[in-house]
C-alpha cells in the first residue's frame, strides 16, 4: 500500500512538474508574440468531457412529454416536472434530471444546450469500439492513435491563440485529446472511486459463475477496499503539497444540498484543475478529461443511485468550471459533454438499461447559444425504436462536433471533413450552436 | 484441444504466454515441454555481473572489520580524552578506566590501515547490491526465457530449500540458489541436497556455523554446544517429512554428526572466507544411530553418508512426490499422480530429470481446469511476459514486495505457501487488484484487452471471462479485469 502510494505521488508531481516545465518555456516565448492579434475577437476555450460506459441520455434529459416514455421505463422514469421528484421543464417535450439544478439555471441563462437523439455513426454496442469512434473521429472502429481533438489542435488557425499545447486532465491522455499536438498533462490525486467499484462489482460476478474460491476472498476483501477507499478520499485537501487548493463554490454547492462534497472530489477536482490552466491569458484553450461509470446495468438510480449521483457530480463539475473560469474565460468557452453509446429505451429486468445507441449531448458555456433542446425527435414508439429497442438515431454526433469546431475555433469546412473527422464530407456541421 | 494443451504447456508447466506463443507450441505440448529440458543450462545464469557467493561473502566481511575497527579507534579516542579528565574527576568508573588502559597500547598494523586508507564500502551495502544484482538477473531471465519449465524447476526448488536473505545471508541468497539449486534440478536430488546443506547461506540461515559438538575440543574448551536447528530441518522439511517417521533422538545424532560443518571467516587457514569448511575441533566425536542405522565416525563424511541415506528413504520420495505434484497440479493433487511420481523417484534413486518427466507425461497433470493460484512473483512474472514488456527487474522486485512475497525472504524455513489459503487472504487480494489498476494504467493505450486476452489466456479461457472482458466499461478495465480473471490469476 505505502510503496504503491508513494509512486502514485511521484508520478503526479512528475506529471505537475511536466506541466510547469511546459508552462514556463511557453510564457517566455509568448511574451515576444503579438497579444490578441484580432482585436476585440473571442479567446476561444474548448473542453470535451467524455463520460464512459454510455449515458442514459432518456434520464439526463427525460423526453417526460413522449406518450411511450413511461410506458418504456416504467419504475425508472423520470417524473414530469411539478411532481414530486419530477424533472426541471426544458420545454414542453423534455425534463432535466432535477440532480442538475445549476445546469438548468445556466439553461435559463441560455448557456446550456441539450442536443438529443444524437449519436456517432458507430451502430453496434461495445464500449472500447464505441469510445474508438467516439474520439477517434473515424466513421467505424479501426486502430488509430490520435483524436479529433488533437487534430483540431493542430488545425486551428495560428494568430491570437494563447498555449498551443493541448491539456489532458486525468491519470490517462483520452484518446481524443492524443496525437501530434503535444498536449499538457495533469494526474489527479483522488483514486477513480466508481471504476474500482464498478470494476469489484465485475469480478464477483465473474467469480461467482467460475471460481468459488476467488468469489469468497473477493466478498471478504470488499469491506476492506471501501474502509482504504475511504480513508484515501479523506486524506484528500489534507496533504498540502499534492492535494490543489478546494473549490469553495462547488463545494458549497454539494454540501448546501445536504451532499458530501468528498463524494463529488473524483468530479470537480479535475473540473477544478481545468479552470485553473485554462482560464488565464497563457493557458492552454483546448482540453479534454473524462468521467467514468455510466455504465448503468441494473438499479440505475435515475434520482437517488448510481445515476442520481453520477449526475450531481456532473453538475457539480459544471459548476466548477463556471466559477473557476470566471466571467470573462466563461464567456469564450463551450464544452462538449459527450458519450459513447445511450442505452435502451426500455428497462431492463434489474431496474437498469442495457448498451443501446441514441442518447443525448451537452453543450454548456458562456459561447453556447442555449437555452434550447436541439432534436430531431424520433419518438419512442416501438416502431421508431433503432433495431427495436434504443432511441434512434437522428442526429450525426460528429455534424454537432464540426458546428462547434468551425463556428467556435474557426476551423474551415475543408480540414473538418477530412483530417479531423476522415470520410464525413456528407455530415453537415450544425450552424448557430455558438453565440 | 491442442490449444488448451498448449495453454496448459505455457502457464502451467511455465511462466506465462506471451503474444504468439501458443503458436510456438504447436501440437505437441507435452514434447513442449519435454524439449525445455535440453535447455537447463539457461537456468544456470551465468552473468558476468554476478560472483560467486564466498566473494561476497568476504567482501563484506572485510568491510565488517574495517567498520569495527573505525568504531573502535573512534571510541579510543573519545577514551583517551576521557582518561584525560580522570586526573581532575575521579567518578569514571572501572570498566572506562580499563577501557582506558587498553586504549594506551600502540594500534596494529591492521589498525592502522584502517584509519589511513579510505572508508571502504559497507558491508551492508554490498550485501544489498549483490542481492540486487542477483535479482535482476533472475527476473530478466524470467521475463524473457523460452525455457520456462526448467526455471519454474530452479523456483520450485528454491523455496523448497529457501533460506531467508538477511544478514550475511543476504549478499548471497542469489548465489546460493545459482550454486547450490540451479545445478541440480534435473540431476539426483541427493547431489542438490549435499551442496544445499553444505552451502554456507544455509549453514548460516540455520545456525548450523555456531553449532558445537559438546565433546568436541573447541566445544570443551569454550563450553558450546549443539545446536538442532539444521539437523531437525533437513529432516522435517528437506527429506523425510515432518510426519516422515523420525524421532528426537534422530534429531539430535544427526545434529551431532553434523558439527563442524561451517563457514570459512577471514582468519580460516587454507580456506577462502565464506566457502564451506569442515571446522574438525568442532565436530562431536562417536558413533551415532540415525533412522535405525549405526554411522561409524568418519568425520566430515558422516554427514554426507546421512544425506545420501535420506534422499534414499521411502519416506523422502513421498514428500518429494506430493510437494510437486501439488505444486503444479493442485493443492490436493491425485493421489494417482502422487503415486507415479514416488515410484519414480526410488525407482531411479532419486534421478529428478526422470521424476519431472513421469510428472510431465502424467495424464493427471494435464486436466483442464486450471487449479492453482499463482504466487505472486509468478503472477509479476506472468504480467511482464504478458502485458508490461518494458517492466524493470526493480519494479518486479517492488511488486513482489508489495503483493506479499519478497523475493528470497520467507518468514519461515518452510518456505512460502504454495496453497490458496497463503494466498487469498482479502487483503492480498486487494494488493493484486491494485496492481491489476496500475499495469492498466502503464499499458499501451491503444492494447485492445479483447485481443490480448485472446494471445495471453487463449481460445479456451471461460467464456464469461470473455464477456466479462469485452464488457469492461474502459479499455483500463478491461485490462484490469483480464488480470484478475481466474484464466489469469491460476493455471
Amino acid at each position: 500500500m505505502s510503496i504503491d502510494h508513494v509512486s502514485c505521488i511521484e508520478n503526479q508531481l512528475l506529471n505537475r512538474r511536466t506541466l510547469l516545465r511546459g508552462g514556463a518555456a511557453s510564457l517566455a516565448l509568448w511574451s515576444y508574440m503579438p497579444r490578441a492579434a484580432i482585436a476585440g475577437t473571442r479567446d476561444p476555450r474548448l473542453l470535451t468531457v467524455i463520460l464512459r460506459g454510455g449515458l442514459d441520455g432518456l434520464s439526463l434529459a427525460a423526453p417526460v412529454g413522449d406518450p411511450d416514455y413511461v410506458r418504456l421505463r416504467q419504475l425508472i422514469a423520470l417524473p414530469k416536472p411539478g411532481e414530486a421528484g419530477g424533472g426541471l421543464a426544458l420545454d414542453s417535450l423534455f425534463a432535466l434530471n432535477p440532480n442538475m439544478p445549476f445546469l438548468h439555471s445556466l439553461y435559463g441563462k441560455r448557456e446550456a444546450l441539450v442536443v438529443h437523439a444524437v449519436h456517432t455513426p458507430y451502430r453496434e454496442r461495445s464500449h472500447f469500439d464505441g469510445q474508438d469512434v467516439l474520439e477517434s473521429g473515424l466513421a467505424g472502429p479501426g486502430k488509430i492513435d490520435h483524436g479529433w481533438l488533437n487534430r483540431a489542435l493542430a488545425n486551428m488557425p495560428a494568430q491570437g491563440k494563447a498555449n498551443s499545447k493541448g491539456l489532458s486532465l486525468g491519470p490517462i491522455v483520452p484518446l481524443v485529446m492524443r496525437g501530434k499536438a503535444e498536449v499538457l498533462s495533469w494526474i489527479p490525486k483522488v483514486y477513480n472511486l466508481p471504476l474500482r467499484d464498478s470494476t469489484v462489482a465485475r469480478l464477483m460476478d465473474l467469480y461467482s459463475h467460475t471460481d468459488t474460491g476467488l468469489a469468497k476472498a473477493l466478498s471478504n476483501g470488499i469491506d476492506m477496499i471501501k474502509v482504504a477507499d475511504a480513508s484515501a478520499a479523506m486524506a484528500v485537501g489534507v496533504a498540502p503539497l499534492t492535494a490543489p487548493v478546494a473549490a469553495p463554490v462547488a463545494t458549497a454547492g454539494t454540501s448546501a444540498r445536504g451532499l458530501n462534497p468528498n463524494q463529488f472530489r473524483e468530479f470537480t477536482e479535475a473540473a477544478e484543475m481545468a479552470a485553473k490552466f485554462m482560464k488565464p491569458a497563457d493557458g492552454p484553450r483546448i482540453g479534454a478529461l473524462s468521467y467514468n461509470g455510466w455504465d448503468t446495468h441494473a438499479n440505475e438510480g435515475v434520482l437517488q443511485g448510481a445515476l442520481g449521483n453520477r449526475l450531481i457530480g456532473l453538475d457539480a463539475a459544471i459548476q466548477t468550471l463556471h466559477d473557476g473560469l470566471g466571467t470573462e474565460a466563461w464567456k469564450d468557452t463551450v464544452v462538449v459533454i459527450v458519450t459513447e453509446f445511450g442505452r435502451t429505451a426500455r428497462v431492463n429486468g434489474t431496474a437498469g438499461t442495457d448498451h443501446g445507441s441514441a442518447t443525448c449531448a451537452l453543450l454548456v458555456g458562456g459561447a453556447v447559444k442555449g437555452g434550447r433542446v436541439l432534436a430531431d425527435w424520433p419518438g419512442l414508439a416501438d416502431a421508431n425504436l433503432y433495431e427495436n429497442r434504443d432511441l434512434k438515431p437522428t442526429t450525426d454526433l460528429r455534424a454537432m462536433l464540426k458546428g462547434v469546431l468551425r463556428d467556435h475555433l474557426g476551423i474551415p469546412d475543408g480540414a473538418l471533413g477530412t483530417t479531423i473527422f476522415p470520410d464525413s464530407a456528407g455530415v453537415k456541421g450544425v450552424a448557430g450552436l455558438v453565440a | 484441444m491442442s490449444t488448451r494443451m498448449a495453454m496448459i504447456a505455457l502457464r502451467r508447466f511455465g511462466l506465462g504466454a506471451r503474444p504468439g506463443d501458443i503458436a510456438k507450441v504447436g501440437n505437441d505440448a507435452r514434447g513442449y515441454v519435454l524439449a525445455s529440458f535440453d535447455r537447463r543450462s539457461e537456468i544456470l545464469l551465468d552473468d558476468p555481473d554476478l560472483e560467486p557467493s564466498y566473494v561476497t561473502f568476504s567482501a563484506a566481511m572485510v568491510a565488517q572489520q574495517q567498520q569495527r575497527l573505525a568504531r573502535l579507534i573512534s571510541r579510543e579516542r573519545v577514551l583517551d580524552a576521557a582518561q584525560t579528565a580522570i586526573s581532575t574527576n575521579s567518578r569514571i568508573d572501572n570498566t572506562e578506566r580499563r577501557a582506558a588502559a587498553k586504549a594506551q597500547r600502540p594500534l596494529t598494523e591492521m589498525e592502522q590501515k584502517a584509519v589511513v586508507q579510505p572508508p571502504m564500502q559497507k558491508a551492508g551495502r554490498i550485501r544489498v547490491e549483490n542481492f540486487v544484482d542477483e535479482a535482476t538477473v533472475r527476473f530478466r531471465h524470467q521475463a524473457a526465457t523460452d525455457a520456462a519449465f526448467p526455471e519454474r524447476l530452479a523456483m520450485f526448488w528454491s523455496n523448497h530449500f529457501c533460506v531467508m536473505a538477511r544478514g550475511p545471508v543476504r549478499g548471497i541468497a542469489g548465489a546460493y540458489e545459482r550454486e547450490a539449486i540451479r545445478p541440480h534440478v534435473l540431476g539426483r536430488f541427493a547431489d542438490m541436497l549435499k551442496a544445499v546443506e553444505q552451502h554456507p547461506a544455509m549453514l548460516i540461515y540455520l545456525d548450523n556455523q555456531v553449532s558445537f559438538g559438546p565433546n568436541s575440543q573447541a566445544g570443551k574448551n569454550q563450553k558450546k554446544g549443539l545446536n538442532e536447528n539444521l539437523g531437525r530441518e533437513i529432516l522435517e522439511l528437506h527429506t523425510l517429512g515432518v510426519d516422515g517417521g523420525y524421532s528426537q533422538t534422530d534429531v539430535t545424532n544427526f545434529a551431532r554428526i553434523i558439527t563442524g560443518w561451517t563457514v570459512a571467516n577471514l582468519n580460516t587457514p587454507g580456506v577462502a572466507a565464506g566457502k564451506f569448511f569442515y571446522h574438525a575441533a568442532r565436530h562431536e566425536p562417536g558413533a551415532w544411530t540415525v533412522l535405525g542405522k549405526n554411522y561409524p565416525d568418519r568425520g566430515m563424511q558422516t554427514g554426507l553418508d546421512c544425506l545420501e541415506d535420506f534422499a534414499r528413504h521411502p519416506a523422502t520420495a513421498r514428500h518429494i512426490a506430493r510437494k510437486l505434484a501439488s505444486h503444479f497440479v493442485a493443492d490436493d493433487p491425485p493421489s494417482s499422480l502422487v503415486a507415479k511420481l514416488e515410484k519414480t523417484f526410488r525407482d531411479t534413486d532419486g534421478n529428478l530429470a526422470e521424476v519431472t518427466r513421469a510428472l510431465v507425461t502424467a495424464d493427471e497433470a494435464w486436466v483442464p481446469e486450471a487449479k492453482k493460484l499463482l504466487p505472486p512473483v509468478d503472477l509479476v512474472i506472468a504480467l511482464a511476459r504478458s502485458l508490461v514488456h518494458k517492466t524493470g527487474a526493480s519494479e518486479m522486485l517492488r511488486l513482489s514486495n508489495q503483493l506479499g512475497q519478497p523475493l528470497w525472504q520467507p518468514t519461515s524455513p518452510k518456505g512460502f505457501p504454495d496453497d490458496d489459503d497463503g494466498w487469498t487472504n482479502p487483503s492480498a487480494l486487494n494488493e493484486r487488484l491494485r496492481i491489476a489498476e496500475q499495469v492498466a494504467r502503464m499499458l499501451d493505450k491503444s492494447a485492445d484487452p479483447r485481443q490480448l486476452a485472446e494471445a495471453v489466456l487463449g481460445p479456451d479461457m471461460h467464456p464469461e471471462t470473455r464477456q466479462a472482458i469485452a464488457r469492461a466499461e474502459t479499455r483500463e478495465q478491461g485490462i484490469e479485469l483480464l488480470i484478475m480473471s481466474p484464466d489469469f490469476q491460476r493455471r
